[in-house]
């Protein structure tokens, strides 16, 4: 029985290769997470942190201080964020739903087999969400110049007067609807196409028997069908653009006299010119609460007409 | 033609129309960067291409050192393209396919930084970075965009559908944990892979605060943050050479885009298709 003794050990040996590999299994998952979890934590979870500690102090580098709700309270009563706060809120009020409108139009076209080379129009729409926002606030600074832009030449060649796109406050807020419709619509089309898609067809062929006009097939089927998309777009676009900095910062530069000066313009003014980082602090915790509220509030109302 | 075939015209000369908007701008910056800068305002304004491309491009480079900002948005972009595909293939890997402790919690923690404004962290970013000397150098801008919680998110939902019993059948043959995911998973993964690639690149390639902030130098700049300075700079009337500019870090996109459009379009909507 010289035999037994190895097997012994050998199935010894093996119930510890067998612990050990567990134990090794066990570590696995958190050393392939470590990566994440390192970059995670300091440039991430730490800065919204320290943003939020630093809200509430004033002073900077070594010589701040903590300042308890001043910065908010500076906040409230300074004329220059309610100004910001209100262009934010003209550009988003008229920019998503004219986007929106204009992609869902856009996608039941390319969706409808009556439209003749869907292929091209789907991939034209696309392009200009490929484009970087700084590449297109600089082209359309150009194509928007009131006395020889081409804009304007257009708008003259069908009858249309010129318009101060960049100099007036209220033109100067349209060229950024402009701006961020043409570079949006497309991107929002392409989702909704694919919403459009997933609807089952036979949804409008038994409507169709029923009777159903397009319209009506329209606001029965299509709408309804399209609400978990409609509601994904429609809180993104208004995240996005509360958000608003690029566009303007390279069309406007906030002006013609803080016309187009948005939250996020405004913040970086006060963190990286003003170097005062506890008030920018302070309006980005604002521009956080209008975030979630906004966002929170359309999800409750798009999601209560499900029941 | 049957009335059938002629109701669907409408609705063709709509999306021209919009499809035609849309292409416009771009073919006007075809025609203005070709052209001399002198002629970018003509009115009426020119229709073809013309023959100053490299004109206006070499103007640009004594202006902004085009060749040098190139490079540097192809670096950063580059290099924080290939760290944030790792770590979210790495963090989406265990997320998926593993049980441990804290998983769930450690998700939902990754995740919740999702709905926080980009805005909220640019001052403790700009502080961090000036404490520890990296301002206005390449690690100052990729290293905040190594860990993209939404990228970690698409390869967990990705990597889900995954048999585990391909996993199995490679652990069974011996192979490591990385060889496993390296040599059996990746090659899966690979349409995926090349959709979120995409959609880091861009967003990269596209960035512009975070650059504009923690930059100072002009041999530092990427390509949007010297095209941004040269436009804010109202001293420079060489339009030329800033449209070239901007068809350079436009056009190359472009191309791409009509040669990969499926996987662009679905990096784009990575996520948004599923509501």
């Amino acid at each position: 029985m010289t035999a037994a003794v190895p097997s012994v050990t050998l199935a010894k040996d093996a119930a510890r290769a067998h612990r050990n590999a567990r134990r090794r299994r066990t570590a696995v998952p958190y050393l392939l997470l470590a990566p994440a979890l390192l970059t995670f934590g300091v440039f991430k979870a730490y800065p919204v942190v320290d943003s939020l500690l630093l809200s509430f102090t004033t002073g900077s580098g070594s010589a701040s201080h903590a300042a308890g709700l001043a910065n908010y309270r500076r906040l409230l009563d300074d004329p220059l964020f309610w100004t910001a706060l209100r262009n934010t809120g003209e550009i988003l009020v008229l920019q998503v739903p004219l986007m929106l409108g204009l992609a869902l139009l856009t996608a039941v076209g390319i969706n409808s087999a009556l439209v003749r080379w869907r292929t091209v129009w789907r991939l034209g729409v696309f392009m200009p969400s490929v484009t970087g926002l700084v590449a297109t606030g600089v082209m359309f600074a150009y194509l928007l110049k009131a006395d020889d832009g081409a804009v304007n030449w257009l708008l003259n060649a069908v009858g249309l007067p010129a318009v101060d796109w960049l100099g007036q406050p209220f033109w100067a807020r349209m060229a950024v609807v402009l701006v961020l419709t043409w570079h949006y619509t497309g991107y929002n089309a392409v989702i909704y196409l694919a919403g459009l898609q997933s609807i089952p067809r036979e949804l409008y062929e038994a409507a169709m028997v029923d009777g159903a006009g397009p319209v009506r097939r329209f606001t029965a089927i299509t709408v309804p069908g399209l609400r978990p998309v409609l509601l994904f777009t429609i809180v993104l676009s208004t995240i996005g653009t509360l958000q608003l900095f690029d566009e303007p910062y390279v069309l406007t530069g906030g002006g013609p006299d803080n016309a187009t000066l948005t939250v996020s313009m405004y913040l970086y003014q006060n963190g990286f010119r003003f170097f005062d980082f506890g008030y920018a602090s302070a309006i980005a915790y604002a521009l956080t609460l209008l975030v979630s509220v906004l966002g929170a509030a359309q999800m409750r109302l798009m999601g209560e007409r499900d029941t | 033609m049957n009335p059938t075939k002629l109701r669907g015209w409408p609705l063709t000369f709509l999306l021209a129309g919009v499809t035609g908007l849309s292409i416009a701008p771009f073919y006007w910056l075809v025609v203005s960067s070709t052209r001399k800068d002198t002629e970018v305002f003509d009115w009426p304004p020119k229709l073809l291409p013309g023959g100053s491309l490299g004109e206006n491009l070499s103007h640009l480079e004594q202006k902004i050192g085009l060749l040098r900002v190139v490079g540097n948005s192809l670096l950063v972009a580059g290099v924080q393209t290939l760290g944030a595909l790792v770590v979210a293939l790495l963090a989406g890997y265990a997320f998926a396919k593993f049980r441990f402790r804290g998983r769930t919690l450690l998700f939902a923690l990754l995740l919740s930084t999702l709905v926080v404004p980009e805005q909220v962290m640019l001052v403790p970013l700009f502080k961090m970075m000036m404490n520890l000397g990296l301002l206005d150098t390449y690690q100052a801008l990729i290293l905040p965009g190594l860990c993209v919680p939404f990228a970690i998110f698409l390869m967990r939902q990705s990597l889900s559908s995954l048999p585990d019993e391909l996993l199995d059948a490679a652990r069974v043959d011996g192979a490591g944990e990385l060889r496993v995911l390296f040599s059996v998973v990746v090659p899966v993964m690979r349409p995926v892979l090349a959709a979120l690639s995409i959609f880091l690149f861009l967003g990269s390639w596209n960035q512009f605060v975070w650059p504009l902030i923690a930059l100072r130098s002009p041999e530092m700049h990427t390509l949007p943050v010297a095209l941004a300075t040269l436009h804010g700079n109202k001293a420079n009337t060489d339009y030329g050479a800033i449209l070239s500019g901007t068809a350079l870090s436009t056009l190359p996109m472009m191309v791409l885009f009509l040669v990969l459009q499926r996987q662009f379009i679905s990096g784009l909507l990575a996520g948004a298709t599923k509501g």
